[in-house]
């Protein structure tokens, strides 16, 4: 029996609760449990990858009910990486938080470790409905986690992306519940088989309540028209939570990315193709208002948000565009983007805070204390996060390209892309030029400079971009694998409901017609 | 290996070396980085004499195999030229930019910078994979754009660096989609294999496409009209810059491309119309835009594009002696370029201006430089015995050539002795208005010879042009001869580079061109050249504008779109839903099911009529709070009553408890809030918020209808059997909630849990609400009830728990009653003296909750059975009966305490705000 | 029966739709209040519906109707119950910080008229 996989939620379950139970008034002591929960997270995560790249699918029924009666989680290629990418966010994440930010308020490691819990689970669960929860778990600790330190803009924004996501979680159970009332299982395997071999009548029914998921995930994920709960929460969060915030539009991404792939992947049957020939626009419009709201952006947060949701409009143009090569090519991009967008935005608070009173607002604001230490960050991140060379970025960006170019759309998907490219550096560079060169010649002597607490997390994340370069390789042949593996779901069907002899729905009332 | 570490002496250890060499000051910096380079030089010399022989050096290395990307470098005769004249030519910016760098720049910075950008160009040259040339392309953008804003506290560097940036970089990508297209043809992006697809790709349909991309980036880079704006602009750098990139690298890394790319797309009518048309446009255009610059580097930066676009005409043509030409030229021009710019900034370094209209007559105060300055100038004229001419000389000579371009063909020998003649005139100027013409006009100080070893790198280069200009068969054919025939991609014809090849036409040409050059110089002189406006010249302008525009564009329409109303963005959020659950029903037709249906009772039709009643009421009326709370309220009862009348008593149970607190959070709110809303939105939003809502609303009746009248198959069969059996209880639902789906129960809680601390975290630090309405308290006999009530409700609560298993009932539920009974005792007690007796902080409460359900989950490890397995024994209670004590139960006892608790965090955290009722005890206390 | 479910659900959600759509915190609750009570009735039916026969194991019966969405609906409420909650104080937060109760967080520019 693998508890492995049972892990990346118990832990930080466990540990959120062991610090709410007694850690309250102990902020130094949740300090030290907290982190040893993330780092023990992020060493089965790395196991969990291990495991995952044998190729095959490990499933844990909870409970010891098999699917599709009870919940499973289930490990591939593609939960795996995930789970090691937010272990890694988190550490970052957590270390700069505990450089300051942690004592700002209550509950904060607590909360941290549930978000940790809701995103692992999302990644892992087999079951739809148990998505649904996790999905609640997650959004509720972010709630609390954005509100951190409390404030006006905060409070503001926080009001705008709960009522928008409870409202999303009203149509994911209407959905969750729809598929149900059709299909009568919950299990995403099962699911799949289930929608394969829907009668004629109920294809409607069933291709409605896929839609309404995916409207759904496009919220989370943020994509156009639905993103703009987002610039405002990023961009208001305090610097720590809004670095694991970039990982939260990827669990958008990924729920996207599994539910049409597995649930709605069939070639045939009534799930066939269900995102033409809709996300394609969707998700190039997505990326090409992003980029201009970077261009556009008055605020340094503003510009990073933007950014953020430009990277989720690339990952869905290649998914959708590029065939399996796209979807490798959008998971490398995934990673580089998610650790690039976290680091950018533990780097505005560390400017920001050198600018007095100007804080993140493009204007001419004092000197820096260290010019040159946060002129070198920010140049690298600007060119990775705009995918110019010679950063991780650039090779993603030329994974997406040399894989969307057979598709009929590449002339769309090319100058979209590419002048997009053009716009979030030139946005970058501007806001870079403004920020450390048109400065006043006189540093705020109140503002505190970066302690080394705080280039650590930013320099190990940097330092994990430029490890993306060198070892471009071995990544790109683990994305290949998890597209290749994504796509070919029947080995997933029958990993998780393979074993199960009997997984017919019945009728309920005796005389009902079968 | 000698390839890659050519390159990655300057990448790493220059650039590594340079910022703590800089500690020990100037020259040791200088000295480092001089080091660096010159290692460089050794080893590319070493692989001289094998490439002069022909035979071009490979390496490669895999990178990203899969898309092509491979670490191949290259090194051929046009490589090879290119990499001499980097390292060489950086050698003595180094040594200069030593002397010209004053204490107060930071030299590290200056000298990192420079490795960092001669290690770019380096890879541009050696790059075998054209994914890599592009990689290193972009860099030499980001470099270069951080070369020119050095002074970045001058609002000129910014603003040339930034437009330097978005020009190059722009032309990067779309060559950059070029290589893509050509990679894609070929099969590979190696050079060799590229070579070899020649044909394959000018057959493409796409080759026209591919061809204007990959120009795009070489007239961008190398400032062809009309791109040519951001080099003018971009010497707002320091000189050393200037001198580097704009001699002998950056503006040359687009001829190189030219030159590169020949042999794959050139020799074709649509590449010789497009170059040689851009290069000869420029080259008379910018040579007759700088006669008119008062600058001294603005004139050369004119000069520099006009000298590009003629070598790229060069490249344009299709015969084996242009690329001669072309290769010659390059050499030619980046040594007595660089050596003008040197000049020029020797004489701003010694005369605080760069202004040609105040710097005269310098020959007196600085003859020795004046002299190198002249003999570069002439060489740039073209004057025989200089190397300029020799080049020049060809390229009229290749200018008559152009049989098959018919009218280009026929106006171009017009238009280059045009341009010969205006650059003839701007050397003069440049030598005439700086050195001779009177006295220098107001200059701050007195202008007198640099130190000696700032003039060393001029006289290095001077002599160049004099050697190459006499001894041309000496000094540069056999490398010219390699290096162009990697251009050509053929074996050249015999030829020969002279001085005097007899009174041909080019001789003629030039003659005209030095004798008109002289007399136009005259008579711009007699019509006052020093009055003649600045500011003529307005594409920077425009392009500022333009780009400011842009930006103020965007951040419009970023601002329409996100303007910050949450209504906006939930009214998306309907019509998105909307649409999408809508779109389906379009395709595949809304079809209802045939199932026999259920006849509706009286009581039933009642309920119905309650329930839109009161729906549509609390819509009506939701302006007037309190009454809108309670119809909200009705319409939750009649939920629970549906529940009940459909066989789930559980959900009847648990919506009603849930409905009792809920209402009570409401009223509590409420007391915290305006008790009345204003009437917010325009009749027009009214309608259309009415049409969505009526639109969703009609959607969901549709699918339900269309589900109800469906059979029903699913795997509850499963729990029906097995609960029991299994499951230990006879609760189905219970027994789901707890055992087989207790997984998300877990979360659930979780959910609930953090939710009371978010109550908690919402109202730290807020201050009881003064005039909020007194909540009825002060009632002894309340309080009394109150305290008979809780032991009672306790019970109450352990017996719903204990049969929740088997009935209806189970944690959730009986964790509610206990709550309850406890804010009526906060209320009836007030918060104060119940928090000092019960504590008022319950997030211990929830903790220890999820803490034994997830540890009953984490017990069924050692068992080795996994997460939240259950197992079961029945004992014998009084009163209950048989009672499964299953670990369920246990589940179910943390379920219980996370519902306490947090219903505790809720209700007393608002209730406290209250505050009268705090108040108010306070004082009875 | 399945019409009054039906166009009962239809209309409270209609009726959820358009106080989420308000301007105000206060009508946003309970519009996702009504939403709620829509969707736990919806789950529920998507079980279908019948009477007299509980999930509850009793010899001798042997028609239940279907427990499933019973469950979800539970867990449902419980979730629905603590977001509301949360929302509640979230805006109470607000306007107490604010001292407006406005969805964004500050009076529109047009300055309305309370209602008496």
């Amino acid at each position: 029996m693998n508890h492995l996989l049972a892990m990346p939620l118990v832990i930080p379950a466990i540990t959120g609760a062991l610090l709410l139970a007694c850690a309250g008034n102990r902020p130094q002591a949740a300090r030290w449990i907290s982190a040893a929960s993330t780092a023990v997270t992020a060493a089965v995560a790395v196991l969990l990858v291990m495991q995952a790249m044998a190729g095959d699918y490990q499933v844990y029924a909870v409970g010891e009910w098999q699917a599709p009666f009870g919940i499973v989680l289930v490990l591939d290629r593609l939960s795996a990486m995930l789970i090691l990418l937010t272990a890694v966010v988190a550490l970052a994440a957590l270390a700069y938080a505990i450089a300051g930010w942690d004592l700002r308020g209550r509950h904060f490691h607590a909360l941290f470790q549930f978000q940790l819990m809701g995103i692992n689970g999302a990644f892992l669960t087999g079951d739809l409905f148990n998505l649904f929860v996790f999905f609640e778990v997650l959004l509720i600790a972010s709630y609390c986690l954005l509100l951190h330190g409390l404030g006006q803009p905060r409070l503001r924004a926080a009001v705008h992306y709960v009522a928008i996501n409870l409202t999303g979680s009203g149509v994911f159970l209407i959905a969750v519940s729809l598929l149900y009332g059709v299909t009568g299982t919950l299990n995403m395997a099962h699911l799949a088989e289930r929608v394969a071999l829907a009668p004629e009548a109920d294809i409607a029914l069933i291709r409605a309540a896929g839609m309404m998921l995916l409207g759904v995930f496009a919220v989370k994920a943020a994509l156009f028209p639905l993103y703009f709960w987002l610039p405002q929460a990023y961009s208001s969060a305090c610097a720590p939570v809004a670095a694991l915030f970039a990982i939260m539009t990827k669990v958008g991404v990924y729920s996207i990315l599994r539910v049409t792939s597995l649930v709605f992947g069939g070639a045939s049957g009534a799930g066939a193709d269900l995102t033409t020939p809709w996300l394609l626009p969707v998700a190039l419009l997505t990326l090409g208002l992003a980029a201009l709201g970077v261009l556009g952006a008055r605020r340094l947060g503003e510009l990073v948000a933007y950014m953020t949701i430009a990277s989720v409009g690339t990952m869905l143009t290649a998914i959708t565009a590029g065939g399996v090569a796209g979807v490798s090519g959008a998971l490398f991009y995934l990673v580089h983007s998610t650790l690039v967008i976290a680091s950018l935005f533990l780097l505005t608070e560390l400017l920001t805070r050198q600018r007095g009173s100007s804080g993140d607002a493009l204007v001419t604001g004092p000197a820096l204390q260290q010019p040159v230490l946060l002129g070198i960050a920010f140049l690298i991140a600007t060119i990775t996060v705009a995918g110019a060379p010679p950063s991780s970025g650039f090779l993603a960006k030329l994974m997406i390209l040399q894989a969307t170019l057979p598709g009929p759309a590449a002339v769309w998907v090319w100058s979209i892309i590419l002048c997009s490219s053009l716009l979030v550096l030139v946005g970058g560079v501007r806001a870079g030029s403004q920020l450390l060169w048109h400065t006043e010649t006189t540093p705020d002597h109140n503002a505190r400079a970066a302690r080394p607490a705080e280039w650590l997390p930013l320099g190990a994340l940097l330092v994990c971009g430029v490890a993306l370069v060198l070892f471009a390789q071995p990544l790109q042949k683990y994305t290949d694998a998890t597209a290749q593996q994504l796509l070919a779901r029947a080995g997933y069907i029958e990993a998780v409901i393979g074993g199960t002899p009997d997984t017919q729905p019945r009728p309920l009332r005796p005389g009902e017609p079968l | 290996m000698t390839l890659p570490i050519i390159i990655l002496l300057p990448l790493i250890a220059g650039t590594m070396l340079a910022l703590p060499a800089a500690r020990f000051g100037r020259n040791a910096v200088a000295w480092t980085v001089a080091a660096v380079t010159a290692g460089s030089l050794m080893l590319l010399l070493r692989e001289l004499p094998g490439v002069m022989d022909g035979r071009p050096l490979i390496m490669s290395w895999e990178w990203l195999p899969a898309i092509g990307l491979n670490l191949s470098f290259r090194l051929d005769g046009l490589g090879l030229i290119f990499a001499l004249l980097i390292l060489g030519i950086g050698l003595l910016i180094i040594l200069y930019a030593r002397y010209y760098l004053s204490a107060t720049d930071s030299a590290g910075k200056f000298y990192a910078l420079l490795m960092l950008f001669m290690a770019a160009m380096l890879g541009i040259v050696l790059s075998e994979n054209l994914l890599m040339l592009f990689f290193f392309w972009e860099l030499t953008s980001i470099s270069s754009f951080l070369l020119i804003g050095y002074w970045n506290h001058r609002s000129d560097a910014r603003r040339g660096a930034r437009m330097a940036l978005t020009i190059t970089g722009a032309g990067g990508l779309a060559m950059f989609a070029g290589f893509l297209l050509i990679g894609n043809i070929a099969g590979s992006f190696e050079l060799t294999k590229v070579l070899e697809a020649r044909d394959l790709i000018h057959d493409h349909p796409l080759y026209v496409l591919a061809l204007v991309l990959v120009l795009l980036g070489a007239f961008t880079k190398s400032a062809q009209f009309p791109f040519h704006f951001w080099l003018p602009q971009a010497m707002a750098a320091p000189t050393p810059v200037s001198a580097y990139l704009h001699s002998a690298t950056m503006v040359k890394a687009g001829v190189f491309l030219l030159a590169r790319m020949y042999p794959v797309l050139g020799n074709s009518l649509e590449f010789e119309w497009i170059v040689t048309t851009v290069g000869l446009v420029t080259m008379v255009y910018a040579a007759y835009v700088a006669v008119f610059q008062h600058d001294l580097k603005g004139l050369l930066a004119y000069s520099t594009i006009s000298h590009l676009g003629l070598i790229t005409f060069l490249l344009g043509l299709d015969s084996p002696l242009s690329a001669i030409a072309a290769v010659f030229h390059i050499i030619n021009h980046a040594t007595f370029k660089a050596s003008l710019f040197m000049a020029a900034g020797i004489i701003d370094h010694e005369c605080g201006t760069r202004d040609m209209r105040r710097l005269s007559g310098l020959w007196k105060y600085m003859p020795y430089t004046a002299t190198l300055a002249m003999v570069a100038a002439a060489a740039m004229a073209g004057v025989p015995l200089f190397n300029g001419f020799l080049s020049k000389e060809m390229f009229f000579a290749e200018a008559l050539e152009l049989h098959d371009l018919g009218l280009l063909g026929k106006i171009a020998p017009i238009a280059v002795t045009l341009g010969a003649i205006f650059s003839v005139a701007y050397s003069l100027r440049f030598i005439h208005d700086v050195f001779f013409d009177g006295e220098p006009k107001d200059l701050e100080r007195k202008p007198h010879e640099p130190p000696r070893y700032m003039k060393v790198p001029v006289e290095v280069l001077v002599v160049i042009c004099i050697a190459v200009g006499m001894l041309p068969g000496l000094t540069v054919a056999p490398l010219l001869a390699v290096a162009a025939r990697d251009v050509f991609g053929a074996e050249l014809p015999p030829y020969d580079i002279a001085i005097w090849h007899g009174l041909t036409i080019p001789l003629m040409m030039s003659a005209i061109a030095l004798a008109a050059g002289i007399l136009l110089y005259w008579l711009l002189r007699r019509h006052n050249l020093h009055m003649h406006p600045r500011e003529q010249w307005t594409a920077p302008q425009l392009f500022h504008r333009g780009f400011e525009a842009v930006v103020a564009l965007s951040a419009v329409i970023t601002g329409r779109l996100q303007n910050g109303s949450l209504q906006r963005y939930l009214r998306l959020l309907v019509i998105a839903i909307a649409i999408l659950g809508l779109w389906p029903f379009l395709q595949h037709g809304y079809i209802a099911g045939a199932a026999a249906l259920t006849p509706a009772p009286p009581l039933a039709i009642t309920v119905w009529g309650i329930t839109l009643v009161a729906a549509i009421a609390s819509v009506a009326l939701h302006h007037q709070r309190f009454t809108a709370i309670i119809l909200v309220g009705v319409v939750g009862l009649s939920a629970s009553l549906t529940f009940a009348y459909f066989s789930a008593p559980d959900l009847a149970l648990t919506q009603l408890s849930v409905e009792v607190v809920t209402t009570a959070l409401l009223l509590v709110a409420l007391s915290l809030m305006p008790q009345s809303g204003p009437l917010v939105s325009h009749p027009t939003d009214h309608t259309r918020d009415a049409l969505l809502a009526i639109g969703a609303g009609a959607g969901v009746t549709a699918i339900t209808w269309a589900v109800l009248t469906r059979a029903h198959e699913s795997i509850s069969w499963y729990f029906i059997n097995e609960s029991v059996p299994k499951g230990g209880g006879s609760n189905i639902v219970n027994v789901i909630l707890v055992d087989f789906r207790s997984f998300d129960t877990f979360g659930e809680i979780i959910v609930l849990g953090i939710a009371g601390v978010g109550v908690l975290l919402m109202m730290d630090g807020l201050r009881p609400h003064a005039g909020a309405p007194a909540t009825r308290n002060d009632q002894p006999l309340l309080s009394a009830a109150a305290r008979v009530l809780l032991p009672f409700a306790l019970l109450v609560s352990a017996f719903i728990f204990l049969r929740g298993h088997n009935l209806p009932g189970g944690g959730f539920i009986a964790g509610l009653v206990t709550a309850t009974a406890l804010i009526i005792q906060y209320i009836a007690d007030g918060m104060a003296a119940t928090s000092r007796r019960l504590g008022d902080d319950a997030t211990p409460v929830v903790g220890v909750g999820v803490l034994i359900a997830g540890l009953t989950g984490v017990a069924s490890w050692l068992f080795d059975a996994p997460f939240l397995t259950s197992t079961y024994a029945y004992f014998q209670l009084p009163l209950l009966g048989a009672v499964p004590l299953a670990s369920a139960l246990a589940f179910d006892l943390g379920v219980y305490l996370t519902v306490v608790g947090a219903t505790l965090l809720m209700l007393v955290r608002l209730g406290k705000v209250t505050g009268p009722v705090n108040s108010m005890r306070v004082e009875a206390s | 029966m399945e019409f009054l479910l039906a166009s009962a659900l239809g209309v409270t959600t209609a009726c959820g739709v358009y106080l989420l759509l308000r301007g105000r915190t206060f009508s946003v609750v309970l519009g996702l209040s009504l939403l709620s009570y829509a969707v736990n009735v919806f789950i529920f039916t998507m079980g279908r519906v019948t009477t007299g026969a509980p999930p509850i194991v009793t010899t001798g019966v042997s028609t239940y109707t279907d427990p499933l969405p019973q469950a979800l609906v539970l867990t449902a409420i419980v979730i629905g119950f603590g977001m509301t909650a949360f929302f509640l104080a979230l805006a109470v937060r607000a306007y107490r910080d604010s001292g407006s109760d406005h969805v964004d967080g500050s009076e529109p520019v047009h300055p309305e008229k309370r209602s008496p």
